[in-house]
């Protein structure tokens, strides 16, 4: 057999997943020994990085989330560059008025004459930027913490774990509160805030996940090969832990949208010039009566966003739990 | 003939799965007179478990059911919910393979036996009672009085499924079906689960249907066997027939599955090649923030040695120590104690001190499905051990050594980009051996590596072993709870129970004249008796 | 039991202990002081005011000061409300928070238990998804949305019930904000419960119930649901600390007189002790809930035992 080396030249297996369901699910026969056919080149296997993703593509609620989505960030990125108005430009025709063609207000103005479209953007931004990084703060400390709590183990684990417990025992929003008062509203101050409220789950479940992995057989057969600690973590450890924590995170980032706006909604979070989706309903809210859509329009971006991420995440579990496989 | 009590007749059930139908179970048919024992044998995915549901019409919505199940004489597919649910528990009960999880976790056991009795006999109050604790004590739980009121974890699983089984026999039904009941088990126990149900036959007058992968278990147990493949009935008849002469390929196949042969022994001056003194493995249960933690002795003082080329057997039920020792013997698990392989103290070695050793101590374990790295492909996890043992290899000579290495375990090499979970269980084992074999090792830690293989399947992957011992001249330490499969392999043997040696020998003496009660007691429920006579 | 219970409740001291450190210090490094008023105070009234109030101290002494102050039930006197102490505000302000609070997640297990239980009984089916894609919308909105909107609706637009005030705890007041409070929560343990439930009805003691003979009522009613409470027990604590803060914006908008309000106004008007005092209370209020919770959890569940 001439064995020309080429590791990826098919795609494509026909690795359809076994069917779930009953009591006792029937399955295929097993082949035992796979009689060699004559390809001596190696079809690519599919992995379950991409066969989550084919399971993914099939669930439409998550597909047209993940496009909606996709959708409201590159409008709040991009649409402030196409919008003649600026973010605190003042339309001194226009107090408080309804959606309309005319000065190119599309969504209205706020009582001050300011375009809504575009404070609705620019407040995306703040508040996709700030679920992204402190989502992404919440991930580092999480992973970090959770992967030496469970690996190291033992007593050290017993402590660091203690020490969650207490945490998790904290009126946390209310500290977070106090840290606005006390540091003034800084964007950065609310990154590292809400990122140090958020990691708890994750540092809980990535522990859960390596303990859980430790006992896996094929970690102990790489013990068993030589493999040093560092290439453990690496190679084996955190690409299976890899799965919930995806999940984790679309979950979390709904959860620091939600905070994000909840403090500038009491009037603790972003400072003018800025604005964010919680600042635009907080104003809103005083001026519901005269001027719906100023509390509608923020509002169903805040809520089409949480709505998305929700639906994404409940996809993503769908695709990437082991046990729907 | 009399009108037989349970009539299956051209049985067809398919499953309606989002990926298209799927056909379980093909035009079965078969019958079970009245107080007969039928035993339904097949493999994992031979559709034995969907037919006796479908007997109980508890298969999941999406299962369509054709043909006829009549129950003396009334077709069970065709009565009404209410009806059927009168047959169920009373007529026909049913008793499952997973006795730690088949009762509910939050009822005590004497509310969830009586509410049988309260729902089709209309017994309540004391005479409820009453009637709870005599078949407690049937089915042979010790004090009854107290395990009426505790709970299914107070119980160990030989004795949760007696529960099951005395509410099974709660309304006296004249068909019980046994789906695997004591696969679970350890093998004594099994045993005496075994022994029970053939007693309350006898006294309740009872037939049942048992369903079973264990060839052993149905010629001591059932009249008649009907033998499943594929969804099919390929052979059925009196057992004594069938296992006789048996007509069908496949049938002969199962019959033959079991592992025959001794194993040619290693000369007697072969050099030792791992030895032990006194090897003990304590793990921590329970740790305390301040003050001693509490500790289990796992392993509590273990001799042995190997010679080159020999297998040591090391048997035991669960909880007895055998994987640990294992374990420890390769130095994944702390230890104290003497370790000697070849010519090295293995005991003040570090990791980086045993890591030049890794490649010729090498292990295959018992799980396939969790000993494979999922998100790695077949040929990267071949080539690991290259790269930490073998640094100077580049990547053409490892794919090549993986190819070979595939070839060895009659694997196709062309299958090496694909991922573990593309294969089945008795693949993926191959996958572990030659993970193993790629560096060449001297020594192979076997820990059950094919218990969680079918029969026929496992026959293969153990001459598989065979052959790569003889072909090599490798040294196995072979952990199993299977006495078959340890008889055949084996050189020598270790009895093990609670972390201690019972009775250590050659494997002829340990299986025909065992000193211990316990080896005795451990071979008697093996069924190895005929193959002892023969 | 008792000794469990003695033992969390020791447990919780150093909880609370990390709580007043941290608000305490928190506070005093805050730039800006309570006496920052529109008018500029002359020097000798600050100085006088500040030894009223022990600010001329050393730090570590208003600390343990106000650590033996806290031991005798003693918040210290509030900034901004010049007239009361901290103690008296929050214990106004208390029975009101607590009645909201409580009927909101009493509305919240009532509506959502039976929710999630129909939709795991129906999955799949129409109801399922209504009940889910209504749970989703609950999650997706949050409260301070809902409860403008509700106001807006039915208080003004519609006028069906008042659109805020408390009016000594009238019912028609009670109803917006205690709904307002409880549809996340709803949607929460909606969701949970069906999940739950759903994981529960393919286990195997459900298949064994059945093969008795029993009916999917009986099999439901006395096997699956008190099986399937055990993961949402476990998150009311986590549904109790969700309440208390919603509560906080609902108090906002609405114009209830609860702690809540105490708290944002005092956040805003940097009163000190009327902050601090409000966060200790509410640490000890979610700690004692979390005990709670985990004593009920342990009503249900027969395998969890107290001794360690």
């Amino acid at each position: 057999m001439t064995s020309e080396s080429k590791p990826y030249s098919g795609d494509n297996a026909d690795g359809a997943p076994l069917p779930a369901g009953g009591p006792n699910p029937p399955r295929a026969p097993e082949p035992e020994t796979t009689a060699a056919p004559a390809a001596s080149a190696a079809p690519a296997g599919e992995s379950l990085a991409r066969d989550a993703w084919r399971r993914l593509s099939q669930n439409r609620a998550a597909m047209a989330s993940l496009a909606l989505l996709i959708a409201i960030i590159l409008v709040c990125i991009a649409g402030p560059w196409f919008l003649p108005w600026g973010l605190a430009e003042v339309d001194w025709n226009a107090f408080g008025t309804g959606p309309t063609l005319e000065n190119a207000h599309f969504l209205g103005t706020d009582a001050n004459g300011r375009d809504l479209l575009t404070r609705v953007l620019y407040g995306g931004r703040v508040s996709l930027s700030v679920a992204l990084v402190a989502s992404f703060v919440s991930l580092v400390i999480g992973v970090l913490y959770g992967a030496i709590s469970g690996y190291l183990g033992g007593r050290v684990d017993n402590l660091m774990m203690r020490f969650v417990d207490i945490m998790y025992s904290l009126p946390f929003m209310f500290l977070v509160i106090l840290l606005m008062v006390v540091f003034g509203r800084n964007i950065f101050l609310i990154y590292a805030a809400i990122g140090a409220v958020e990691w708890l789950d994750m540092a809980r479940i990535v522990r859960g996940q390596t303990l859980a992995l430790k006992r896996r057989e094929f970690i102990e057969a790489a013990h068993a090969l030589g493999v040093r600690d560092t290439k453990i973590v690496t190679r084996h450890l955190i690409p299976n832990a890899i799965g919930p924590v995806i999940i984790y995170v679309t979950l979390t980032v709904p959860k620091v949208i939600l905070l994000e706006s909840f403090l500038s909604f009491l009037g603790l979070g972003v400072q003018e010039p800025l604005t964010s989706w919680g600042v635009l309903i907080s104003e809103g809210v005083d001026m519901m009566e005269s001027a719906p859509w100023m509390l509608l329009v923020p509002s169903f971006f805040l809520a089409a966003t949480l709505f998305c991420l929700n639906f994404l995440g409940d996809g993503l579990r769908d695709a990437l739990d082991p046990r729907t496989r | 003939m009399t009108q037989p009590l349970l009539d299956v007749d051209k049985l067809s059930v398919t499953f309606q799965l989002p990926t298209g139908p799927v056909t379980a179970v093909k035009d079965v048919s078969f019958s079970i007179a009245e107080g007969e024992t039928l035993a339904l044998v097949g493999e994992s995915g031979s559709g034995k478990s969907v037919t006796s549901t479908a007997a109980m019409r508890l298969l999941p919505e999406l299962a369509k059911t054709t043909g006829a199940i009549r129950f003396n004489g009334e077709n069970l597919l065709e009565v009404s919910a209410k009806r059927m649910r009168r047959v169920r528990g009373n007529d026909i009960s049913m008793i499952f393979q997973e006795p730690m999880t088949s009762l509910n976790p939050l009822h005590r056991i004497g509310r969830q036996i009586g509410e049988v009795l309260v729902k089709h006999k209309g017994l309540k109050g004391d005479a409820n009672r009453r009637r709870v604790l005599e078949l407690l004590n049937q089915v042979g739980i010790p004090e009854p009085e107290r395990r009426f009121s505790s709970y299914p974890y107070e119980l160990s699983g030989g004795q949760r499924q007696r529960v099951m089984i005395a509410m099974a026999l709660a309304c006296e039904p004249k068909l019980l079906i046994a789906d695997e009941p004591t696969t679970a088990l350890d093998v004594t126990v099994q045993a005496q689960i075994l022994d029970l149900l053939k007693s309350l036959q006898t006294q309740y007058g009872m037939a049942i249907l048992f369903i079973t992968h264990d060839l052993s278990i149905v010629r001591h147990f059932a009249d008649h066997v009907a033998v499943m493949r594929q969804g099919e009935v390929v052979e059925s008849g009196r057992t004594v027939e069938v296992f006789d002469a048996p007509q069908h390929d496949y049938t002969r196949m199962l019959l033959d599955a079991i592992p025959r042969g001794r194993k040619v022994p290693a000369p007697a001056d072969a050099p030792v090649m791992l030895s032990a003194r006194d090897v003990k493995v304590r793990f921590t249960t329970k740790r305390r923030l301040f003050g001693g933690n509490d500790h289990f002795e796992a392993v509590r003082g273990i001799d042995l040695t190997v010679r080159r080329g020999e297998t040591l057997g090391i048997v035991g039920e669960s909880g007895s120590g055998k994987s640990t020792l294992g374990r420890a013997l390769l130095r994944l698990l702390k230890s104290e104690g003497d370790i000697r392989f070849e010519e090295t103290d293995l005991a003040p070695l570090d990791k980086s001190g045993m890591r030049p050793l890794r490649s010729k101590l090498q292990v295959v374990f018992q799980d396939p499905f969790g000993s494979l790295s999922p998100r790695m492909t077949v040929g990267d996890i071949i080539s690991e051990g290259l790269k930490v043992h073998r640094p100077e290899m580049n990547r053409r000579q490892r794919e090549a050594e993986v190819i070979a290495a595939l070839e060895e375990v009659a694997l196709d090499p062309g299958m090496r980009n694909r991922y573990p979970h593309e294969f089945s269980g008795g693949q993926r084992q191959r996958i572990a051996i030659a993970r193993a074999l790629i560096l060449k090792p001297e020594l192979l830690l076997l820990d059950e590596p094919t218990s969680a293989l079918d029969r026929s399947v496992q026959v293969r992957v153990i001459d598989l072993l065979r052959d790569l011992q003889a072909k090599y001249g490798l040294t196995y330490l072979f952990i199993s709870h299977d006495l078959s499969v340890v008889r055949a392999l084996s050189d020598d043997v270790l009895v093990m129970k609670e972390g201690r040696v019972i009775e250590q020998g050659p494997v002829e003496t340990i299986f025909t004249s065992p000193k211990e009660p316990y080896t005795q007691a451990l071979l008697k429920a093996a069924f190895l008796e005929e193959e002892v006579a023969a | 039991m008792l000794i469990y219970t003695l033992k969390r409740l020791l447990q919780a001291i150093p909880t609370l202990l990390i709580v007043i450190t941290i608000s305490f210090f928190l506070m005093r490094v805050a730039p800006g002081g309570p006496f920052d008023g529109e008018r500029q105070l002359p020097p000798e009234i600050e100085a006088n005011l500040e030894a009223a109030y022990h600010l001329d101290e050393p730090l570590p002494m208003q600390y343990l000061r106000y650590m033996g102050n806290l031991l005798h039930g003693d918040f210290g006197p509030s900034f901004k409300y010049k007239d009361f102490s901290v103690t008296e505000l929050i214990m106004q302000g208390f029975p009101v928070s607590l009645e909201i609070g409580g009927l909101a997640i009493l509305l919240a297990l009532i509506i959502g238990l039976p929710l999630g239980i129909a939709a795991a009984i129906k999955r799949n089916s129409t109801v399922d998804y209504l009940v889910m894609g209504t749970a989703l919308t609950g999650i997706a909105v949050p409260n301070f949305v809902l409860a403008p909107i509700f106001a807006l609706v039915f208080g003004v637009l519609l006028a069906w019930l008042p659109a805020g005030g408390w009016n000594g705890g009238a019912l028609p007041n009670l109803v917006l904000p205690v709904v307002a409070l409880s549809i996340q929560q709803i949607a929460y343990i909606a969701r949970m419960m069906r999940a739950s439930m759903i994981e529960v009805l393919g286990s195997h003691f459900i298949r064994t119930a059945r093969a008795k003979g029993l009916n999917e009522g009986e099999v439901i009613f006395r096997h699956a649901i008190r099986t399937a409470l055990l993961p949402v027990m476990s998150y009311l604590g986590p549904a109790i600390a969700g309440i208390i803060t919603g509560s906080v914006v609902i108090e906002q908008i609405f114009g209830i007189p609860g702690i809540g309000r105490y708290f944002v106004q005092g956040a805003l008007n940097r009163d000190y002790t009327l902050v601090m005092g409000t966060v200790v209370f509410y640490g000890v209020l979610i700690v004692l809930m979390n005990l709670i919770v985990d004593l009920l959890y342990s009503a249900l569940d027969p395998q969890i035992r107290y001794d360690d």
